[in-house]
Formats: C-alpha cells, sequence, structure tokens
C-alpha cells in the first residue's frame, strides 16, 4: 500500500528538482504536477472512509485510533521515478502525527506521536545487531534488561483537567517510570536499579534518584498494555519523581530517538532558519548549488513534524510532557507475529495570555516558529488533525488553509471530528510550500468544564507535628456510578495512620471494595495504598488519612529542607462512562437494529487522572547556626546539668588536710611497731 | 560551680544573697527597665539585612503600567459594592475571569458569641472570592497569596481595583514559578478565618463554611492590602499578628528594600524614620515606635488581616496606604510596582522565608532588636522572683530559733500543704469563673439589667474579677483556722515559682506581653508579705493588677498614637478592648483573654491572699 519512501529515493528526488530549478531559472514552477490528485477533490471518498473509522473502535486500554486511509489512492497515482523504484519491503515502519485541539479557554493543546513499529524478537539468543529506524539506545536497552514493557514521562506543569478536559495520554508532574520485565528476571530488583541509572544517562534525567524508598509494585493499577496475559505484579516496577524538573537537556535526548528528529551539526542549526523562511530558492538565486545540497543534506534529517520540535518555543507554554511507551504489539489480527512498539509522544498546552498579546489566534509558526514544508522521508505516514468537533458550522474559530478531509474518531468515549492534513501529499502545502495553520478564534467564552471523573488532592491542618491528606474524586456523570482504581504510594517520613482512612461519599461511609495495603519500612520502602471505590452519580467522594511527620536523621534532609518534601501525585485509573453512551438521542444518525443494547466497547473508556503531588514541610533543625546549636547544647549539657547533679549526689565533708611529710614517716615507723597511727 | 560545691563559700554567697536581698531586686528591677529602654537607642541595634539568598538584591524590573486603570477599576468596584449594598461577588466573579483566572467563591457563616459594638455585626455571613492565576508548568505545589478586604462604606475599593489591576498583569507574564491566588475577603477577619480554615480544612473556631473548590498547594508568602485613596503620601507595614505573632524579619526587609529602590516612603507604626538619633527627640521617637510595636504585640490580636495567615506557618504582612497632609504623593502605579517588585522576589523563593528572624522588635524599619538583644531585659526581671524564691526556701530551710525538736516543726508544716492547696484551687477556680461567665450570663444579665449584651458580657467579667478580690476571707471560711507564719511562706515560695515559670513561657511566645505583665507584677510579687501597711499594700497591688495593667496600656498606647483622650472616653475604651479581646478569642483563637483569665489573674489571686493571710 503505502510508498515506504526512504532516503535514497528522496535524494533523487531533491536533486531532480533542484536541476529543474536550475532549468526554470528564477521563474517559480510548480514541482508537483496534476499528477497529485487528491482525495481533497473527492469529498465522498473522505466521507466514505471516515464513516468506516467510526464503526472501529480501538482497545479499552490505550486507545489507538485509525486516521483515515487517504494516501493510498494519491500514493499509487503519484507518477515520480523515485517512487516507482522497487524497495526491499522493511520490517520497520514509521508514522509520525499531530493533533491540535483548541481548547474552551483559548488555550490550545498540540500532541504529537510518534510511532516505529519493528517486527524483530530483542529475547531471542542471538543479538539484534542491525538497527535502522528503531533507535539502539532503547533496544539494547530491552535486550539487556528483559524489558516487557517500559513507560516513562517527563512533565512539567499539571494538567488542568477542569479547564482543558482529558489528555490524550495523561503523565504526573516530574518523571514517571513503570516497567514489566520478562518473567525470566531473576533478581527484579537488582535489574530495576541498573534499568533505572542507564535510563536515567538516556534521559539526562535524575532516574538514578529512584530507590527501594520510591518503588513500588502496584497489584492492580498499571496492567501491560501489549500483547502477553502475565499480570504477576512482582515483575511490574512503579517509580515517580515529583521533584524532577524536565527542561531541554531532557529534550534532546528525546528528540535523539527519533528517525527524522536529530540535527547534526551546529552549521545547520545556525542556518535552519533561513532554510525554512526562504527554501530552496534562496540557495539557487544565489548560485551555490553545492552549498545548498550540503545544506539540504544536513537538514533533511531534521524533517517532518520534528521541525517544530524547538525547545525555546516547547517550554514557552503551560504544560510540557514528553513520553516513551515500548511494548510488544501484534503484527497483524491473527498475531502470529509479535512486533516492538516505539511511541514516543509530546504534548504542550500553549497559553494564550502569556503569548496571544490579546489576539485570540494561533498558528504552527506561532505556536513553535515554524512551519511545515514537508514529510519526514522516513515516515509511511505524516498527518495533522485539528479537532473541530466543537465547531462543526465554524462559529467557534476559523481554520485555514481549510481542508475538507475529514476523520472520525472514538477519543475518551466521545466521537470527534478532526480536519486532516496528509504531509505526505504535496497538495497540502499549497503554492507557497509551506503549511502554516491558522485558527482563529471569533468567541471569546471560556467556562470551566466538567469532566467526568476529576481528582484533587491537599494537606490539611497546620503546625509540623501531623496533618491529613484529603483526596476528592468527582463523579460527573447524571446517573452512573462507576469504580475506580486509586493508588496512593506516599514515603515513609509521613507515617500514615491507616486506621484513621476514611472513604465517604454524599456525608456517607464508602466502604472501598478493595483495599491492598503495604505498610512502610523506615528508609526502606514507601507506603503503598490501592482502593477500588464505587463513585455514586453526581458526586465527590473524600478520602482522608491522617499521618505524622517524622523526623529525620540531619544527613537525611535536602540541601533545601524548608521548600519540604514531596508526595508524588495519586493515580486514579478507570472505566468512564463514555459520553457517547450518554447521549439518548445517539439512535438518531443510527441504524435502529445497531442500537438497543450497549456496545460494551462505546459504554465504557479508560481514564487515567493524576491528582497534583503534595509539598509537605518536615519539623527541620536550623541549620542554618549548627555551630551555635552544638555548642550551646554541649554547654548547657557538661556545664549546667554535670555540676547540678555533682551538687544534688555527693555529700560534702570537711576534709583533714593532708599530713606533712614527717608525720607520714612516724606513722610507718608507727605502724611497724604495731601502734595505731597518730 | 566550684563556688556552689564548696560549702563554706555556698554558705557565704548563699548569706550574701539574702542578707542583699532587697538591694538586688531593686537594682535588677531598674537595669531591667533601663535595658528595655536602651533597646531603642540606634548605637545598641542592628540594622536590617536581607538574609535570603534567592531575595538578595532587589534587581528585578518592575514594569506595572496600569495604575489610573486599576483606579478606575476601583471605583467601578466601589460602584457596583454599592448597588448590592455588600460584597459584589458576580462581578468580581466575571472581573476575574476576564482577567484569565480560575476563579472560586467561599461561603461562610458565623453567629459571635455576643455582638460588636465596634463593627456592628451580629450573625455574619459573607462570600469570599478568590481567583488563582496558575503558574505555567508549575505543579500546583506552592501558592502566593495577595488579598484585599472588602470593607462597606467607602474604604479599600482602590485596594480591589489595584489587586485586579494586577491580576491582569501578571496573568501575561511567563516567569511565575508558583500559583498566584488574588483574594477578596468578606468581614475582613471573619472571612479571612474562613477561608483560611477552608483552605487547610480545619476548623479551630467552630465556623460554618463551604468547603473549597480550587488550591494551590503550601502557600509560602501573603501579603494583605490597604489602600482607600487615589494617590498615597506613605506606605505603612503591619506585621504584629495573631497572638503577637511576627512574620519572618525578611518579609520587611523586602518592603524596605523595594520602598527605597522606587521611592515611595514608607513607615512602620505610622512612624517615619528619623536620622536625628543622637537627639533626645530622635531617641524618643525611636522609643515611641517600639513602644507601640511593643503594645500591639502584647494585645495578641491580629492588626491586619495577614495576622491569620501566621497560624499556618505562611509569613504575611499587612501594607497600608496612607494619605496624610504632605505634599509628595505617589500614585497607584508605583504602589503596583512596588507590589510587583516584592511578589517577583518572592516568586524566586526556593524555600519558605526561614534565613531571618522571626523575634525581634523594631523601632525603625532600618534597625531591628533581636531576641538575644531584648531577653535579658525580661530575664533580669524574672530572676527578682526567683531571688525572692530562694530567700523564702532559705528562711523555710533553716529552723526557726522558737522551737528546737523535730516534732514542732512537723505539726507546724503540716497544716501548710492544705492552706497552700486551698487558695491554688480557689483562686483557679475563680479565674475559671471569669472565663466562663461572662458569656453563660449574658443573656441572663440582659433580662435583669437594662444594658445590652456586649456591655453584659464586659460588666460581668468586670464583676467576677472584682468579687475575685473577697478571697482572701472565703479561702480563711474553708480553713477554719489561723494561718500559720510558716504557711504564708510555702504559699508564697509556690507563687512566686508559678509566676516565674507562667512568665518565662509567656516571654517566650509573646515577648511583649511577658515583659508588661512582669513590669506589673513583679514588684508586687516581690514585695508582699502579711506584714506591711494593709491598706496601702492593698491599694498598690490592686494598681498593679492585670486588670488596671489593661487600663493604663489603653491610656499609654492612646498616648504613643498621639491621640490623648479623656478618662471617660479611656474608659469606654477600655470596656471596648475587652470585649474586643473576649471576641478576638472566640473568633480567632487568640491566647490572651484565656491565659489572663485561667493563669495570671489565679496568680495575681494568690499574692492578694498572702497580703491579708491571718
Amino acid at each position: 500500500m503505502a510508498a515506504h519512501r526512504s532516503c535514497r529515493p528522496v535524494w533523487l528526488f531533491i536533486l531532480c528538482s533542484f536541476s529543474l530549478f536550475i532549468i526554470a531559472g528564477s521563474q517559480e514552477t510548480t514541482v508537483a504536477p496534476e499528477q497529485h490528485a487528491s482525495v481533497l477533490d473527492n469529498p465522498q471518498t473522505a466521507a466514505e472512509t471516515a464513516e468506516q473509522t467510526a464503526g472501529e473502535s480501538g482497545g479499552v486500554e490505550e486507545r489507538r485510533w485509525e486516521g483515515t486511509e487517504v494516501r493510498d489512492a494519491a500514493a499509487q497515482k503519484q507518477a515520480e521515478p523515485a517512487v516507482l523504484q522497487p524497495t526491499p519491503q522493511p520490517k520497520d515502519d514509521f508514522q509520525e502525527e499531530l493533533v491540535v485541539r483548541p481548547l474552551h479557554s483559548g488555550d490550545i493543546y498540540a500532541s504529537f506521536q510518534f510511532r516505529t513499529l519493528w517486527e524483530t524478537d530483542f529475547m531471542r539468543g542471538n543479538k539484534v545487531s542491525h538497527y535502522r529506524l528503531f533507535p539502539k539506545s532503547l533496544g539494547q536497552v530491552i535486550s539487556k534488561f528483559s524489558v516487557r514493557e517500559l513507560h516513562i514521562s517527563f512533565t512539567q506543569g499539571y494538567w488542568r483537567t477542569m479547564q482543558w478536559g482529558q489528555p490524550y495520554l495523561p503523565s504526573p508532574p516530574g518523571a514517571e517510570l513503570w516497567v514489566w520485565f520478562q518473567d525470566s528476571v531473576t533478581d527484579v530488583d537488582a535489574t530495576w536499579k541498573e534499568l533505572t541509572n542507564v535510563l536515567s544517562g538516556i534521559f539526562c534525567a535524575s532516574l538514578n534518584f529512584i530507590d527501594s524508598t520510591n518503588t513500588v509494585q502496584p497489584s492492580a493499577s498499571f496492567k501491560p498494555l501489549g500483547i502477553g496475559n502475565v499480570t504477576d505484579h512482582r515483575f511490574l516496577r512503579y517509580a515517580t519523581l515529583p521533584r524532577e524538573i524536565v527542561c531541554t537537556e531532557n529534550l534532546t535526548p528525546w528528540k535523539k530517538l527519533l528517525p527524522c528528529g536529530s540535527k547534526v551539526t551546529v552549521f545547520v542549526s545556525l542556518f535552519i532558519s533561513q532554510k525554512d523562511t526562504f527554501g530552496i530558492h534562496l540557495c539557487v538565486n544565489a548560485a551555490s548549488f553545492s552549498f545548498c545540497v550540503l545544506m539540504y543534506s544536513c537538514c533533511s534529517l531534521q524533517a517532518g513534524l520534528a521541525v517544530l520540535l524547538k525547545s525555546e518555543k516547547l517550554f514557552h507554554s503551560s504544560f510540557h510532557s514528553q513520553a516513551v511507551h515500548i511494548r510488544p504489539v501484534c503484527q497483524d489480527w491473527q498475531c502470529k507475529t509479535t512486533s516492538w512498539e516505539l511511541r514516543q509522544t509530546l504534548n504542550v498546552v500553549f497559553d494564550l495570555h502569556n503569548s496571544g498579546q490579546g489576539k485570540r489566534e494561533w498558528s504552527l509558526f506561532k505556536m513553535f516558529s515554524r512551519t511545515l514544508t514537508e514529510a519526514c522521508p522516513l515516515a509511511s505516514s505524516s498527518k495533522i488533525y485539528i479537532d473541530i468537533t466543537d465547531n462543526p458550522e465554524g462559529e467557534q474559530f476559523e481554520l485555514s488553509p481549510a481542508t475538507s478531509l475529514l476523520s472520525q474518531a472514538m477519543v475518551l468515549g466521545d466521537r470527534r471530528t478532526f480536519s486532516v492534513y496528509d504531509l505526505t501529499q504535496q497538495d497540502t502545502f499549497g503554492s507557497v510550500r509551506s503549511l502554516n495553520l491558522l485558527i482563529r478564534w471569533k468567541s471569546t467564552e471560556g467556562d470551566m468544564l466538567r469532566p467526568l471523573l476529576h481528582a484533587e488532592r491537599y494537606v490539611a491542618g497546620y503546625g509540623l507535628q501531623t496533618g491529613e491528606i484529603h483526596t476528592l474524586m468527582y463523579n460527573h456523570h447524571p446517573y452512573r456510578s462507576f469504580p475506580v482504581l486509586q493508588l496512593d504510594s506516599v514515603p515513609w517520613y509521613l507515617r500514615l495512620y491507616i486506621h484513621t482512612l476514611t472513604v465517604t461519599s454524599k456525608g456517607k461511609d464508602n466502604k472501598p471494595s478493595y483495599i491492598h495495603y503495604q505498610p512502610s519500612k523506615d528508609r526502606v520502602r514507601p507506603h503503598l495504598l490501592e482502593m477500588l471505590v464505587q463513585l455514586p452519580p453526581n458526586s465527590v467522594t473524600e478520602v482522608t488519612v491522617q499521618f505524622e511527620r517524622a523526623l529525620l536523621k540531619w544527613t537525611e534532609y535536602t540541601p533545601d529542607p524548608n521548600h519540604g518534601f514531596y508526595v508524588g501525585s495519586s493515580v486514579i485509573s478507570s472505566l468512564v462512562p463514555s459520553t457517547v453512551a450518554m447521549d439518548t438521542n445517539s439512535t438518531r444518525e443510527r441504524p435502529l437494529f445497531s442500537s438497543f443494547f450497549p456496545c460494551k466497547e462505546e459504554s465504557s473508556y479508560f481514564v487515567r487522572v493524576y491528582t497534583e503531588p503534595l509539598l509537605v514541610n518536615l519539623p527541620t533543625p536550623d541549620f542554618s547556626m549548627p555551630y551555635n546549636v552544638i555548642c550551646l547544647t554541649c554547654t548547657v549539657v557538661a556545664v549546667g546539668y554535670g555540676s547540678l547533679y555533682n551538687l544534688l549526689t555527693r555529700s560534702f565533708q570537711i576534709e583533714e588536710p593532708s599530713p606533712g611529710l614527717a608525720k607520714r614517716i612516724a606513722n610507718v615507723i608507727r605502724k611497724m611497731r604495731g601502734v595505731p597511727p597518730l | 560551680m566550684g563556688l556552689l560545691s564548696d560549702p563554706n563559700r555556698r554558705r557565704a554567697l548563699i548569706n550574701l544573697l539574702t542578707r542583699l536581698n532587697a538591694p538586688i531586686c531593686v537594682v535588677c528591677y531598674m537595669a531591667g527597665v533601663a535595658w528595655f529602654m536602651g533597646l531603642a537607642f540606634e548605637p545598641f541595634t542592628l540594622r536590617t539585612y536581607m538574609s535570603e539568598n534567592a531575595m538578595g538584591s532587589t534587581m528585578v524590573e518592575e514594569r506595572f503600567p496600569s495604575g489610573e486603570r486599576a483606579v478606575a477599576t476601583g471605583r467601578e468596584f466601589a460602584a457596583h459594592k454599592k448597588k448590592v449594598s455588600g460584597m459584589p461577588v458576580e462581578w468580581l466573579v466575571k472581573t476575574m475571569q476576564a482577567r484569565g483566572l480560575e476563579v472560586y467563591t467561599q461561603r461562610f457563616s458565623r453567629t459571635l458569641p455576643f455582638p460588636d459594638e465596634n463593627k456592628e455585626r451580629y450573625m455574619v455571613k459573607g462570600t469570599n472570592v478568590y481567583g488563582i492565576l496558575r503558574a505555567p508548568r508549575a505543579p500546583r505545589t506552592e501558592a502566593l497569596v495577595l488579598s484585599a478586604p472588602c470593607t462597606p462604606g467607602d474604604n479599600n475599593n482602590q485596594a480591589v481595583g489595584l489587586l485586579l489591576g494586577l491580576a491582569q498583569y501578571f496573568r501575561n507574564q511567563i516567569y511565575w514559578a508558583k500559583d498566584i491566588i488574588f483574594l477578596v475577603n468578606d468581614h475582613d477577619l471573619i472571612g479571612m478565618q474562613a477561608w483560611l480554615e477552608g483552605y487547610h480544612h480545619t476548623n479551630t473556631t467552630g465556623m460554618d463554611w463551604s468547603p473549597l473548590q480550587g488550591r494551590g498547594g503550601s502557600i509560602q508568602a501573603a501579603l494583605s492590602l490597604e489602600l482607600s485613596s487615589d494617590v498615597v503620601t506613605s506606605m505603612d507595614l503591619v506585621l504584629e499578628g495573631l497572638n503577637g505573632q511576627l512574620p519572618n524579619l525578611d518579609l520587611a526587609n523586602l518592603f524596605y528594600a523595594f520602598c527605597q529602590k522606587i521611592g515611595v516612603l514608607c513607615t512602620i507604626q505610622g512612624k517615619l524614620q528619623r536620622n536625628d538619633w543622637d537627639s533626645v527627640s530622635g531617641y524618643s521617637h525611636a522609643v515611641q515606635t517600639m513602644m507601640l510595636m511593643v503594645m500591639k504585640q502584647a494585645s495578641g490580636r491580629p492588626w491586619g488581616d495577614h495576622g491569620l495567615f501566621l497560624r499556618y506557618h505562611i509569613e504575611a504582612a499587612t501594607i497600608k496606604g496612607i494619605n496624610s497632609f504632605r505634599q509628595y504623593k505617589t500614585d497607584a502605579t508605583t504602589i503596583g510596582r512596588l507590589l510587583e517588585g516584592m511578589y517577583r522576589k518572592l516568586n524566586n523563593l526556593l524555600e519558605r522565608l526561614h534565613q531571618s528572624y522571626f523575634f525581634y522588635l523594631m523601632p525603625s524599619l532600618s534597625h531591628f532588636v533581636s531576641i538575644g538583644y531584648y531577653m535579658p531585659a525580661f530575664g533580669l526581671l524574672a530572676v527578682i522572683l526567683l531571688l525572692r524564691a530562694l530567700d523564702l526556701w532559705v528562711q523555710l530551710a533553716t529552723p526557726p530559733p522558737t522551737t528546737e525538736d523535730g516534732i514542732a516543726d512537723i505539726e507546724q508544716s503540716s497544716p501548710g500543704v492544705l492552706s497552700v492547696l486551698t487558695p491554688l484551687v480557689i483562686s483557679h477556680l475563680t479565674g475559671a469563673a471569669l472565663y466562663m461567665l461572662p458569656i453563660r450570663f449574658q443573656e441572663m444579665a440582659v433580662e435583669h439589667f437594662p444594658v445590652s449584651e456586649t456591655e453584659a458580657v464586659v460588666l460581668t467579667a468586670i464583676a467576677v474579677y472584682t468579687a475575685g478580690l473577697a478571697l482572701p476571707h472565703n479561702t480563711h471560711r474553708l480553713l477554719s483556722g489561723e494561718g500559720t507564719e510558716q504557711g504564708w511562706r510555702v504559699l508564697k515560695l509556690v507563687a512566686l515559682l508559678y509566676l516565674a515559670v507562667l512568665l518565662g513561657c509567656t516571654a517566650l511566645i509573646n515577648f511583649s506581653l511577658g515583659f508588661i505583665l512582669a513590669l506589673t507584677l513583679v514588684p508586687g510579687a516581690a514585695f508582699v508579705t502579711p506584714h506591711v501597711p494593709k491598706v496601702l499594700s492593698a491599694f498598690v497591688l490592686v494598681i498593679l493588677s492585670p486588670a488596671c495593667t489593661l487600663l493604663f496600656s489603653v491610656f499609654f498606647f492612646q498616648e504613643l498614637q498621639e491621640m490623648p483622650v479623656s478618662f471617660l472616653d479611656g474608659w469606654l475604651l477600655y470596656l471596648s478592648v475587652i470585649s474586643q479581646g473576649i471576641l478576638d478569642h472566640f473568633l480567632y483563637g487568640s491566647l490572651v483573654y484565656p491565659l489572663i483569665a485561667l493563669l495570671v489573674y489565679p496568680c495575681w489571686l494568690l499574692f492578694w491572699n498572702i497580703l491579708f493571710w491571718k
């Protein structure tokens, strides 16, 4: 089906186009000929495929939704000589996509997903040594540590569910790592320790701070997302570092894992803006062809959506989250062969107020200070989706350039409609050869949302001795109750009084149907509390547990003890009834026979909600003057107490002055004589 | 210590201490007072300096431009306030939302134990409105608070306007690392109490409030803004909080540093700083400033909305704009820039403010007296009690010359236990009555006497207090025996040690209160015996009792504020101060009223008892 364009054809294509340019001189000719008949002209096909997608629905856990296969027709008709050259069918495949969701608040949510599939087996005896699209560093990690699944995320900021709705891929503030090991691993703890240290190096993060005091083995909350049904949680390790600060130094290694993501030389980065703004015309006009080729050859390694990943813009945002997920998946529907899936995701929310300067409009250039000029040559699919569900008639915002290519998908229990831009099509880039999507808001309302499931957490009480952790879970569904799994991992220095655990909803006691509690051991392991709680419809469920703040040893305090100590987010996983099932008028669009019994896949969807981490102050000695403290204590103890004790216990007598030398000699003589001494 | 372990020298020392006891006590008292007065002398005090490195320099750019618009917003707020005659909740919610904040409200209600006549309120119902500016890429763990009270009448509209203006300006900045909460609290301190209790989910005073929906993690610092005019001449810093708690000195330093940088006149206790410390008037100015701080701190009440934050270990201060007849005026833009600078510095904090002092007195904004300097003044007063106790101990330990056999001694001292215990218990019962009865009996008092509830409470308190003076007669009726010479000595020994511990603990928590109580209670406690002239000493003892101390403090405070009052006005003020003190206890948990009623007053009664020992 898809023409997997590898590097070589691209070279040929580029050279061809260069020659064309030289012939044409400064005259602007369009390289893309009429052969690029696109689906844009054929709305019927688009509608058909959209319906087809709507019928499909992904799994409950990681909902993967298929884009419309609009490429086929176009790709077949493509008449460029480069594509016609036969290429060996590779066993790996790379897809990239960007989803842009305009949010109610006027902010904008951009979610990148890069997916590399590789049909190989790392666990076999012979070592895998030839890597093509799959990053070698991760492949080696998988085979060395017998990893079955690996999920790592770095997040800066907190996802505001009440304003932004649910994210496509939730993640807690800071770093989160959870790994399923193969059941062939004998010493899981040692492997885990080594793995975290290796990952720490790969991602330039402080993952080496993961040790037994912040690692837990959840019994129910984190199930494998890939194939395989081993659910013995002895092979699972979960840890979060809520304090981890994510910055460009974490983004760069993450970008390097992409096939089209890394810059090769500093030289390129110097010219990168020129390349983008002026394109190749500049080069031709400058008549320095060889220079152009050199420049282009370097730049071509960064192409496709990865062009947009500029750190100074990605970190000028309200929320930034990057993640890597590795899991085994089925190659085909019969699941005869498995392949490894590497999914790299990056989620960013741009703030209207910080960068809008009052104007409510967004463009790719404004968000990323780049526009798109081509797809990644290595990608089999490269698309941009714009969520236009809330904007069916264009009354909320205006989207330009317009596309008639639509796609529908079930996302988070809701049927969403997307405008699709296929970057593998030259038409997408239009006559200016660059795609700069523009969203201009028309309305100015920004209400709070009421997501069906929402949670928050805080520390109650004052003083430095005790406290209480409150977790509030909101079920905003009008008539359905649903169960949630709550996972809390609390460091040992907050001594949880588990007998004070209360779960109340609507003023009544709500007994959890499942509780898994593992008490902490000082300096060894944290508390682990997992509960299955039923949330009644339209209610707030409050979980409270009291704790005592431990006094640490003086070497155990961090360098900034008065900042406080972090407690990681609690994780709430649930199957939430979907809004589609909630819609009573759904029968309107569908045939009657299809809608009497609720379809299981559509009736609920999986959601994971992370609460905010907590910052708790522990009783802290005054480190600023240890010298004074030591001096004072020692003085008080030695002088004050010692002497007082002496005075109280000793009985005093007036001592005879010691006898002189003559008297002593006389006494010795008297003793020898047997006479009593003087 | 070698001095004490040698029995000869020990005896000599004790002889010296007992023989010269009275002169030493007098000298100590004088030295204590002199030391205290010396604290305000500038060469003896330290200059303030910024201890927190994260706030080290004032090198931030203040760019807040829209003071005029903020004042206009304030006018709009005033109009809406007038229209709904109270908190314009809807307007505030809408305005804050338009500025890009997450807005929440909190309803609360509180019935006071008795009507507050100063503020004319009894059943209080209100709504707090607050908007949270979410810091970009911050995980909601830390927050700063800027609050402005919504007061009835024409006050404080500009403060709310400036708060909204700052919110709008802050919202467009990218550099925030902590969430900033903009709070407009209804019914000043009661609203603030409700909000803080809601935020921390505690309930210490039995108030009804609706739970908060949005939070920003642990609050690092808070400022409360009071501004009632479009332009001001100076900004005043108020530090004294509940129970005499003070914020970290770095917060005051921060304010001072930015006032210096921006060129705003800044005051503390409403007093400008003077440079002529070596002149008499300069020195007395410093003394006045410091004494005002001491009086305010001793009162134990929050002197601004910030006062309630301190309980939650949140460093907070109130900034008041003062408009006097001075020529030089500062506009709202400059005040906005001052606040912007302070918030940007607080935003830079990596840890809570902890580097600088928590216990200090300020004779001026640029100078402070640390705990190490002022504690000796109190120590000199407290040591008098210990010296007198030592004297009594020695007197009790040496067998009286009249009886020589041990049996007589035992017989003499055995009623001592009872004679000590009975007055102790009775005086504490009186104290408990003073604490409980005024609130309990207000309804009955209103029924039988032509007074209002507030008057009833205050007059009942005074009546119970006066009735306690009849204690000696009651005690003796209970004892049904003659008090012995040994008896009063033991009682006085116990009372002296009790007072010493009591004052010591008080001074550690609230130095000013401890010092003022020591200043008046110690002389009476030191020299009272049954053998001094009754009438004169009774008069002196009453003058030095806690209630009269309060009365003098009221007059003295008015004098310090340069608003002297006539005796009758002073008396009315005194009555209202008592009622405010009781209200502070029940509304905000101030500890001064129970401390006086349950501990200090019974202790004083013990000495009263000794005077009338038979």
